[in-house]
């Protein structure tokens, strides 16, 4: 635990960035290695702040790139300590390379990903192509809806990476701007309570035990390649169940509950939208609104764990659903957007076989409303009445111009 | 190591393909032992030869050599053999023909000198350049 604590109240008043710079404050991060980009440079100026006034025992590096800043991170962490850095959009496109070597190195490292859509064109907002963007990289990555969401969500991030049996690093996403610089009510842990659930950080094979040496980042060609990636995709898949016991661990200490796929309203719901992200939080309103003034019975899925993708509770909660709308906040490059992949794919194996839909929304902050929602609600109440999709599968919806879709089944 | 890597199925790897460089644990002054007394570990690369790698070759004149250790130092795969500050020779399972030696070789002629691969090392000697005269 740090030397000097920060005396926190109850209730704090933080936005989704501070709530990142406090849970690395409380995790007693050994190294954070940076390099500031909008909307995530607040995540490490507030930490930096800390680290300058005296409430971070740790070292604060300033590099020159995103990609030093990833290479330090997972060299510190080869050393042996526990490690950290933010980024957003560009800066994630150039740490990209040094993801895959993080995860397949096995060295446990947590992002704080402010989500931001990557040009061109240039654009400093919210969407999610950045988090898109990191789906293959053999990162855990999970997703906080709102500042409280973003400390919870950070804060059990190191304890997640750090676990034995799981030894990976992870991403804690959050929306920029609309959460990164929206300033809520935060309930925090006190700096001991934090400290000692995330816990002490355990070394593993860390280059500075002189008394075993040891190469990491090592090269291996086709006799052995295989069986490692083999044995990084079985921890990340075991993650899971280890990401719910934290979840579960959580909850004794904060309260607060977590599932690796939120549902709202899901329990009598004939129509459901799938979503990340703050967009959660808007929807939770439209659907009350539109229950109440039209009867509408819809539900949401949001995925809180991305990867390892949960496959099994998705399918799970659409099973009594006539009508899904998959909504992805990415532009997605000449194909169905990442979640209409990974619902489709989640249903196709199942009993249920409700109409899906794919709707693009959101790129590059544009915001989604509660007016656009609740149309959203109307079309999928009209589809599963109609049982048939009214449209093409995939739609760009909130853009100005000539109504733009693609992609139609027969029969659908 | 219990079996060698490549009999190994995915769940019997060190996570991250982590090499020891040793067998064991290092409770000894390792500093004080040449490297053909250390137990290296089988995943060491010291025992798998990248010699093929290498498309010329340094061979090492002792006649002109003064034993400055320039090679020995700037060798980037600690590919110069030495002894008590005494050059012994070139390992060429791990000599990657770069070069660098010869360059910093301060000798007039040169003790390194580049030669094809398949040249010996009585041909290489007996072809070596004459001190250089002033002006030359």
């Amino acid at each position: 635990m740090n030397k000097r604590v920060l005396e926190l109240k109850d209730v704090e008043v933080w936005d989704g960035n501070m709530s990142n710079s406090n849970a690395f404050r409380q995790a007693d991060v050994d190294v954070v290695a940076a390099y500031p980009i909008t909307p995530s440079t607040a995540t490490i100026e507030n930490y930096a702040t800390f680290h300058a006034n005296g409430y971070v025992d740790g070292e604060v590096i300033m590099v020159e790139s995103e990609h030093a800043a990833m290479s330090a991170c997972i060299g510190a962490g080869a050393a042996g300590g526990r490690v950290g850095t933010a980024t957003s959009s560009q800066g994630l496109a150039l740490m990209i390379e040094t993801l895959y070597q993080a995860s397949g190195m096995r060295i446990p490292v947590v992002l704080c990903l402010v989500n931001r859509a990557l040009a061109s064109p240039l654009n400093v907002n919210g969407d999610h192509s950045d988090l898109y963007l990191t789906r293959d990289s053999g990162w855990i990555s999970i997703d906080a809806f709102n500042s409280q969401e973003a400390y919870d969500m950070t804060l059990m991030a190191f304890k997640i990476s750090e676990h034995k049996d799981i030894r990976l690093p992870v991403i804690s996403n959050q929306d920029g701007f609309i959460t990164s610089h929206t300033a809520q009510n935060v309930r925090p842990l006190k700096d001991e309570v934090a400290s000692k659930f995330v816990g002490e950080y355990v070394q593993v094979n860390a280059l500075l035990n002189f008394d075993k040496p040891v190469t990491h980042g090592v090269q291996t060609e086709q006799d052995w390649h295989f069986e490692h990636k083999a044995k990084q995709h079985a921890a990340l898949m075991g993650s899971k169940k280890i990401i719910q016991d934290v979840f579960a661990e959580f909850k004794e200490l904060s309260g607060r509950e977590y599932k690796v796929v939120e549902q709202y309203k899901m329990d009598d719901a004939e129509v459901a939208i799938v979503c990340l992200g703050s967009t959660f939080e808007t929807a939770m309103l439209a659907v009350d609104q539109i229950r109440k003034e039209e009867g509408i019975k819809v539900g949401i899925v949001a995925p809180r764990l991305f990867r390892p993708f949960p496959l099994e509770e998705a399918a799970a909660a659409l099973q009594n659903v006539k009508a899904v709308a998959c909504m992805d906040r990415s532009a997605p490059g000449g194909t169905v957007g990442a979640l209409y992949n990974e619902i489709s794919g989640a249903l196709i194996n199942t009993p249920a076989r409700p109409l899906v839909t794919n709707l693009i929304y959101g790129l590059g902050g544009r915001d989604m409303t509660i007016v656009a929602l609740k149309d959203i609600f109307r079309t999928l109440d009209k589809d599963a009445k109609a049982g048939k999709i009214s449209g093409n599968i995939q739609t760009l919806v909130g853009v100005r111009g000539p109504a733009l879709s693609y992609y139609n089944v027969e029969g659908k | 190591m219990s079996k060698p890597i490549n009999e190994m199925g995915w769940d019997e790897l060190v996570p991250g393909a982590a090499l020891y460089t040793f067998q064991g644990d290092i409770d000894y002054n390792i500093a004080d032992m040449q490297p053909e007394e250390r137990l290296y570990s089988e995943t060491s690369s010291k025992a798998m030869s990248v010699g093929d790698w290498r498309v010329i070759k340094p061979v090492w004149n002792s006649e002109t050599c003064i034993d400055c250790q320039n090679c020995w130092i700037f060798c980037p795969d600690t590919s110069i053999i030495a002894r008590n500050k005494e050059m012994k020779g070139v390992d060429y399972d791990h000599c990657k023909g770069c070069g660098l030696c010869v360059s910093v070789c301060p000798t007039n002629p040169k003790s390194l000198l580049m030669f094809e691969e398949y040249e010996t090392t009585e041909d290489a000697l007996a072809k070596w350049p004459e001190k250089k005269k002033k002006g030359e």
